[in-house]
C-alpha cells in the first residue's frame, strides 16, 4: 500500500491558472523520489499538497488513512509529511537550537520528557548533539539545514519532503546535507521526496517525477529520464554535465557506449575505451 | 582598469585585533589585469566577499592595512572620490534581485545613473536605461513600466544586473552570480555575462563556488583560504595545483576529473579547463573528427 | 552592524543560567529598586549594588568585560545627563572663587552617572545570562494572570522570542541591502536632513518585501510543524522553581536590606 497518494489533484493559487493540473502520483514506503522541473512547474505547490499547508481543489491527497481535505486529519498528515523549506534562515523559530527542535513536538502535545528524548534522537541522526545549546546564527547553512532536518524528524515523520533545501547552500552544505538525508533513508527507511534543480541529486533517487506546467511530464528511474535526451532538454532539465561532454564525443565519432550520466561512468569508460 | 592589491589586511574588530581574533584578509596580494574575466575561488568564510567589497570602497581600506589600487583609483588616498570609483567598479551581490526597489523597471534601472550622474539630461538617462536594458537580453518596451516585483525570477535578476551595468562600469564583480537559478536561467545567465564580457565591460570578476563554471569562464583564478590567497594562476595552472584545491575543500570541475582519472590510467591529456578544449582532445587522440 | 553587545545572550552552563527567568526578570526588577532606593547621597548603597553585580557576574561566570561593555551602548546618555548635572545644579559651594561649577553639581553627577549605570549593568545581566527564548518564556509566565482577561499570553511571548531570533538576521541583510545600494550610488552620509532620509528608501522597500516573504515562509514552515496556538501544547521547557531560586531571591532581598541600611548610616550630605 503506497504511503502517500495523489489522485487527479488539481489546484490554483488564482482561480485562473493551475499551478498544478490533474495530479496523480503515488511514493512507497523507503522510496527515495526526486522531484525535478524548470522554476514555477510546481514543484513547491507539490510539497505544500502534501504536507496539507495546501488543499486541492480537486482530486484528493492521502496519506496512510488521512485525506487532506479533512480538516481534522491536517495535523495527522503534517505529523507524517515533514518539509523542508530552501531559506535555512526562514524556518528555524527559536534562538536555541533544542528550543527549535522541541517547536513541532510542543505543538502536537508530546509529554516533556519525551520531548526531551525526541531532541536527542533527531540531533543524532542529523550528526549535531554538540549543538544542543547554540545559537542557529553561529551556525553554517549546512548545519541550519541539518537543524531544520531534525526540527522535522523530532515530529516522527514517515516522509520527509526537501523543498530546494540545499538551493541556498555551498557544495560543502550541500553534500553534508545529502549526506544526512541518505542515511536517514537507508537506515531508518524514512521516505524522501527531493524537490531541486541539481541533475547530480537526482541521480541517487529510485524514481525520478517531471513536472512541467503543473502536469506530470514524465516519471521513471533516473536513466529513464535521462535516456530521451531532447525532451529532457525540452522539459527544463539539464543533463548532467559529464552526459552532455558523453554526448558531445559521442557526436564526434569517439567510440564510447551511449547514456553515460555521471563523471565517473565517463571516466570508465574512457579508461576502457582505448 | 587594472586591479592591483597589495598585503592587504582586514578584522572585523577594526585595525587592533585581539589576539584571539583571526584577520578576515590576512596580507593579500592579487593583480587581476584589465580585460579579464577573473574567478575568485574558495569555501564560505575564506575571505572572497570580504575581499571584493574591498574593490569599491564598500569596506574602507584602513590605514596601514595594505594598498589598493583600481585603474587610477588609489584608495589608500583619503580623497578618493568613491563615487566616481564605484561607477566604474559595478557591484552586484547574491540574489541582486533582493535590492529592487522601485515602482517600475525604468526607474529601478535609472537609480545607478541618476546617483553617479546627476548632470545627466532625462533623455540621455533614458537612453542609457534603455540600452542596458536591451544588453540583459530583455524587452524594454514591454517591461519598462512594470513594477519589477511582477517580474520572474530570472528577469529581476537581469534588471539588477542592468541596474548596475547602466552606469557602464570598466569593471564587474559579481558574487555567485548564477545562485537559485534553475538550469536553463543559469545557462542563458551565464551567456549573457560572456556576451557582455565581450562587447561591454573589459573586466569581469566572479565570485563562486561552482568550479564548473569557474572552469568554463574564467582566464585566471584566485584560491582564497582562511583570508589568504594561496593560489593565482591562469584557470589552467590554479586547477593543475590538485593539492591546492583539495586542501582549500574545492572539488575539481568536471573536466579536470575526467583528466584526472585518465591520467591515473596513463592517458595524459595536455588541455585547458575548458569543455571544448577537453573534446578536441579526447576527440583527437580517441580517434574521432574535430 | 552585529556588536550589539547590550542584549546579547552568553551561553554558558552556571547557576545564574540555570534560575528560572520568571524569577530572574522579578530579581532584576528587585535590584533597580534597591538601586533606586539608594538615597542621594550615599554612595555606599552603589558599592553594595556594584558588589552584588561582581559576585553575580562571577558565579554566572561572564567575563567582566562583556558585563561593563553594556555601558558603551548607552554611553552618550550617561556622559549627557552628567553634565547637564554639571552644569545645572547649583547647589553646594563654588568649586573655585567665581566659578560656575558647583560640588552639588558634581556629587549629583557622580550620582547620576552610578544610577544609570548600575541599572543598565543589572539589566544586561539578565539578558546575558536569559536567552531570548527563555525572557519570552519567564513574561509569558509572568503575564499568566492576564489570561483571565483573554489576553492571548502565549501568541505574545512566541511573537516576541520570534522578533528576537530575527534581530540579527535582519541587521545582516540590512547591511547588505546598504552596500548593495551604495554600490550603485547611493548616497547615505549626505549632510542634508531630507536627502539622507530620501536615501533609506531603497533599503526600506526592498528590507520590508524581504521581510514579508520571510514571514510568509516562517507561517508555512511553523503550519508544517503543527503549529495551532496555544490549544493542547505541551512546553518542553518548564518553568521550575528550585533551591537556586530560592537562595537568588534570598541574596537580592540581602541587597535591599544592605542598600536600606548603608542609607541610614554613611551618607555623603551636601
Amino acid at each position: 500500500m503506497p504511503i502517500l497518494k495523489a489522485e487527479n489533484v488539481s489546484f490554483s493559487y488564482d482561480k485562473k491558472i493551475n499551478a498544478v493540473e490533474n495530479f496523480s502520483f503515488s511514493v512507497e514506503k523507503g522510496e527515495y523520489v526526486a522531484v525535478l522541473g524548470r522554476n514555477g512547474s510546481g514543484k513547491s505547490t507539490l510539497a505544500k499538497l502534501f504536507n496539507a499547508l495546501l488543499i486541492p481543489d480537486k482530486g484528493k491527497i492521502t496519506v496512510g488513512e488521512f485525506s487532506s481535505d479533512d480538516k481534522k486529519s491536517l495535523f495527522e498528515i503534517r505529523k507524517r509529511v515533514g518539509v523542508v523549506f530552501q531559506n535555512p534562515d526562514n524556518q528555524l523559530i527559536a534562538s536555541i537550537v533544542e528550543d527549535d527542535i522541541a517547536f513541532g513536538p510542543e505543538n502536537v502535545g508530546v509529554p516533556r520528557k519525551e520531548i526531551g528524548e525526541r531532541i536527542e534522537f533527531a540531533l543524532k541522526a542529523v550528526g549535531m548533539e554538540e549543538f544542543r545549546r547554540s545559537s542557529p546564527e553561529r551556525l553554517s547553512g549546512g548545519q541550519k539545514q541539518r537543524i531544520a532536518i531534525a526540527g522535522v524528524l523530532a515530529l516522527t515523520p514517515e516522509i520527509l519532503i526537501l523543498d530546494e533545501s540545499t538551493a541556498m547552500l555551498d557544495p560543502a552544505g550541500r553534500k553534508e546535507v545529502l549526506k544526512v538525508v541518505e542515511k536517514l533513508n537507508e537506515e531508518q527507511g524514512v521516505t524522501v521526496i527531493a524537490i531541486t534543480h541539481y541533475m547530480e541529486e537526482a541521480l541517487f533517487a529510485d524514481r525520478v517525477i517531471v513536472l512541467d506546467g503543473g502536469k506530470l511530464a514524465k516519471e521513471g528511474r533516473p536513466e529513464e529520464i535521462f535516456s530521451d535526451r531532447e525532451n529532457a532538454v525540452k522539459l527544463g532539465l539539464e543533463l548532467p554535465f559529464a552526459a552532455r561532454i558523453a554526448d558531445e564525443l559521442i557526436k564526434r565519432g569517439v567510440k564510447i557506449k551511449s547514456g553515460i550520466l555521471t563523471k565517473e561512468e565517463l571516466a570508465e569508460e574512457l579508461c576502457g575505451s582505448k | 582598469m587594472r586591479i592591483e592589491v597589495k598585503d592587504l589586511r582586514f578584522s572585523y574588530g577594526g585595525t587592533k585585533k585581539r589576539k584571539t581574533e583571526k584577520y578576515a584578509l590576512d596580507g593579500v596580494s592579487l593583480t587581476i589585469e584589465e580585460g579579464e574575466f577573473f574567478g575568485i575561488i574558495g569555501q564560505t568564510g575564506s575571505g572572497k566577499s570580504t575581499f571584493v567589497q574591498h574593490l569599491n570602497g564598500l569596506i574602507p581600506l584602513k590605514e596601514g592595512m595594505g594598498e589598493i589600487k583600481v585603474g587610477n583609483y588609489d584608495l589608500s588616498d583619503k580623497r578618493v572620490n568613491l563615487k566616481e570609483l564605484r561607477s566604474k567598479v559595478g557591484m552586484v551581490f547574491q540574489y541582486p534581485e533582493y535590492q529592487l526597489f522601485a515602482e517600475t523597471v525604468e526607474e529601478d534601472v535609472a537609480f545607478g545613473v541618476k546617483n553617479f550622474f546627476p548632470e545627466k539630461s532625462a533623455e540621455e538617462i533614458k537612453d542609457v536605461v534603455k540600452t542596458a536594458i536591451e544588453l540583459v537580453g530583455l524587452d524594454y518596451p514591454a517591461l519598462k513600466d512594470k513594477s519589477p516585483f511582477e517580474l520572474s525570477g530570472g528577469q529581476k535578476r537581469r534588471v539588477a544586473i542592468a541596474g548596475v551595468i547602466a552606469s557602464r562600469p570598466e569593471v564587474l564583480v559579481l558574487d555567485e552570480p548564477a545562485a537559485g537559478l534553475d538550469p536553463q536561467g543559469k545557462k542563458d545567465f551565464l551567456e549573457l555575462l560572456e556576451r557582455l564580457h565581450k562587447d561591454f565591460v573589459r573586466t569581469v570578476v566572479i565570485v563562486s563556488h561552482d568550479m564548473d563554471l569557474v572552469a568554463e569562464y574564467c582566464d585566471g583564478a584566485a584560491v582564497f583560504k582562511d583570508g589568504k590567497i594561496i593560489k593565482r594562476g591562469t584557470t589552467e595552472e590554479v586547477f593543475a595545483d590538485r593539492e591546492c584545491i583539495f586542501k582549500s575543500g574545492l572539488d575539481l570541475p568536471v573536466v579536470e576529473y575526467l583528466k584526472e582519472k585518465l591520467a591515473e590510467k596513463g592517458e595524459k591529456i595536455a588541455c585547458g579547463t575548458k569543455i571544448s578544449e577537453f573534446l578536441d582532445a579526447v576527440t583527437q587522440r580517441w580517434g574521432g573528427k574535430t | 552592524m552585529r556588536d550589539v553587545s547590550f542584549g546579547q545572550y552568553y551561553p554558558s552552563f552556571s547557576a545564574v543560567h540555570k534560575l528560572n527567568p520568571a524569577i530572574k526578570i522579578l530579581l532584576s526588577i528587585a535590584y533597580i529598586v534597591a538601586v533606586f532606593l539608594v538615597q542621594p547621597f550615599y554612595f555606599l548603597g552603589f558599592l553594595a549594588c556594584f558588589t552584588y553585580i561582581v559576585l553575580v557576574t562571577a558565579v554566572a561566570k561572564l567575563p567582566f568585560f562583556r558585563v561593563i561593555k553594556s555601558i558603551r551602548a548607552i554611553l552618550f546618555f550617561v556622559v549627557l545627563s552628567a553634565v547637564i548635572q554639571v552644569f545645572v545644579n547649583k547647589t553646594g559651594s563654588p568649586l573655585w572663587e567665581g566659578g560656575f561649577i558647583y560640588t552639588g553639581g558634581l556629587i549629583s553627577a557622580a550620582y547620576i552617572v552610578l544610577r544609570i549605570s548600575m541599572i543598565v549593568l543589572g539589566a544586561s545581566l539578565l539578558t546575558l545570562t536569559t536567552s531570548p527564548v527563555e525572557l519570552a518564556d519567564g513574561i509569558e509566565f509572568l503575564l499568566y494572570p492576564l489570561k483571565l482577561i483573554k489576553f492571548p499570553v502565549h501568541e505574545f511571548a512566541l511573537i516576541m522570542s520570534i522578533a528576537l531570533r530575527f534581530i540579527p538576521t535582519l541587521l545582516d541583510e540590512t547591511d547588505r541591502i546598504i552596500k548593495a545600494q551604495k554600490a550603485r550610488g547611493a548616497d547615505f552620509e549626505s549632510k542634508n536632513l531630507f536627502k539622507r532620509a530620501k536615501a533609506m528608501i531603497p533599503v526600506l522597500i526592498p528590507l520590508l518585501i524581504s521581510s514579508f516573504r520571510r514571514a510568509d515562509e516562517l507561517a508555512d514552515a511553523m503550519d508544517s510543524r503543527c503549529y495551532s496556538g496555544s490549544k493542547n501544547r505541551t512546553k518542553y521547557k518548564k518553568l521550575t522553581f528550585g533551591w537556586g531560586d530560592l537562595i537568588a531571591a534570598l541574596f537580592t532581598a540581602g541587597l535591599i536590606v544592605g542598600v536600606v541600611f548603608l542609607n541610614g548610616v554613611y551618607g555623603v550630605t551636601v
